[in-house]
């Protein structure tokens, strides 16, 4: 039986020092069993390099930055579908996600175009603002975290968790302070970036374990594997990671699919502690930009999650490859200007 | 004193602890503590068949021996 051709929109092409997962998803799909596909780039920026890799996007169009608002997202998605015919669409950065979970039904119904997204509830449940009553609802161990809009609030909570304390923006960014003057700092500088308010969480001390998954909106797990990092850049990345064998982690993981019925791609992360306890960090609501990992250890999550989207039936992983590691690396492709200036006018490439 | 059972460990003695992801190298020694531990030997058959293969005081054995076992254990590696 022959497999089915889809044409799959991939946003997150970014493959720089802080990649965007798209890189990852796009060589899962390319190694998917059960379907082919010709590949959609979507990008923000005219330098994003997946953008000029032609063995992994046949097409790259631009896309309006989610400040545009979801009208003048539809529309680019219509002129864009117009001539791709999209079947499924894999948007990969947080900030994208509310736009999309919002208009996903009517991609659907209106452009035949497939997701595979949490639902608007799951989104907002696990933002970092909220994720300390998460974890008391769901039973899950999460540092205390309070939110605060001024610096004047740093040395009460210092005052009462002591230091370090872990300065955090709502989205993104997260730095440690050692002293009220560090935290200042680090608040200010986080909040003329990413805006107000600023998370103040307790810093646990332990090893950082993170887990890849996918949850079938039923409360059942298709997939999760766990990942040490083994090599952090000086964004807080992971360069090199490895597999874990972990059943506690596992455990907790498919606890709080089951009791979430989360939907969609998953990272989780978690702080070990010595006395062997964990501690969720932080809950992103998509593939993260180590998933290729999850294809090398057995277990091909992102074709999971396509044929999820597209109604096929989907068996759950029941095992995966401990002891496989990732490398990243950078490298340099030469490219004519003349595809830059065509992705820069046009938007097309 | 047991290794634990999804400690993998290589011919040249390169050692991994899947569930911390910790890897270690071991010189011949620590490899042959190892093997004697995978093959469920006992401390005093360990400290035996050392002092034996290494033709090494047992007494100055066994302070480095203890030393060893600490560190595995220190490491999450035995039970």
């Amino acid at each position: 039986m022959s497999k089915p051709k889809y044409t799959i929109a991939v946003t997150g092409l970014n493959a720089i020092d802080s990649p965007g997962p798209g890189l990852s998803v796009i060589k899962a799909l390319r190694e998917a069993k059960s379907f082919t596909v010709r590949i959609i780039g979507l990008s923000y920026e005219s330098l994003e390099p997946v953008i000029y890799m032609d063995e992994m996007v046949d097409k790259t169009y631009q896309v309006p930055y989610p400040s545009a608002g979801q009208d003048v997202l539809f529309d680019r998605f219509k002129y864009i579908n117009s001539i791709e015919n999209i079947d499924f669409l894999f948007p990969n950065f947080d900030a994208e996600l509310f736009n999309f979970i919002s208009i996903e039904s009517r991609f659907k119904e209106e452009l035949g175009i497939k997701m595979f997204l949490p639902t608007m509830d799951q989104f907002n449940a696990r933002h970092k603002a909220t994720l300390y009553e998460f974890g008391l609802k769901h039973k899950i161990k999460v540092p205390f975290a309070k939110l605060a809009y001024n610096t004047n609030e740093i040395t009460p909570v210092a005052t009462e968790f002591g230091f370090p304390l872990v300065v955090k923006g709502k989205f993104y960014d997260a730095k440690i302070a050692y002293t009220v003057g560090q935290g200042v700092q680090h608040f200010n500088k986080i909040a003329s970036e990413w805006g107000l308010p600023i998370l103040l969480q307790k810093f646990i001390y332990g090893t950082e374990v993170n887990v890849c998954g996918v949850g079938d909106g039923k409360g059942n797990t298709i997939g999760m594997i766990p990942m040490r990092k083994l090599y952090i850049t000086d964004k807080g990345k992971a360069w090199a990671g490895i597999t874990l064998d972990s059943d506690p982690l596992l455990s907790i993981t498919k606890d709080l699919i089951a009791t979430t019925k989360w939907k969609g791609a998953f990272e989780l992360e978690f702080i070990k502690t010595t006395d062997n306890e964990y501690y969720l960090l932080e809950i992103n609501p998509r593939f993260p930009s180590w998933c290729y990992l999850t294809v090398g250890a057995g277990q091909n999550q992102v074709e999971s999650l396509v044929n999820l989207g597209m109604g096929k039936k989907v068996k759950p992983f029941i095992s995966y490859k401990t002891g496989k590691m990732f490398i990243r690396y950078s490298t340099d492709m030469i490219v004519d200007l003349k595809k830059f200036e065509q992705i820069s006018t046009i938007g097309e490439l | 004193m047991k290794i634990r059972n999804n400690v993998a460990l290589s011919d040249s003695g390169f050692l991994f602890n899947p569930s911390s992801g910790d890897s270690y190298s071991l010189n011949e020694t620590g490899l042959f503590i190892v093997h004697c531990l995978q093959n469920n030997k006992s401390e005093d058959e360990i400290i035996k068949e050392v002092t034996k293969e290494y033709m090494i005081e047992k007494g100055s054995f066994e302070k480095d021996f203890y030393d060893f076992k600490k560190l595995m254990e220190s490491f999450n590696l035995i039970d």
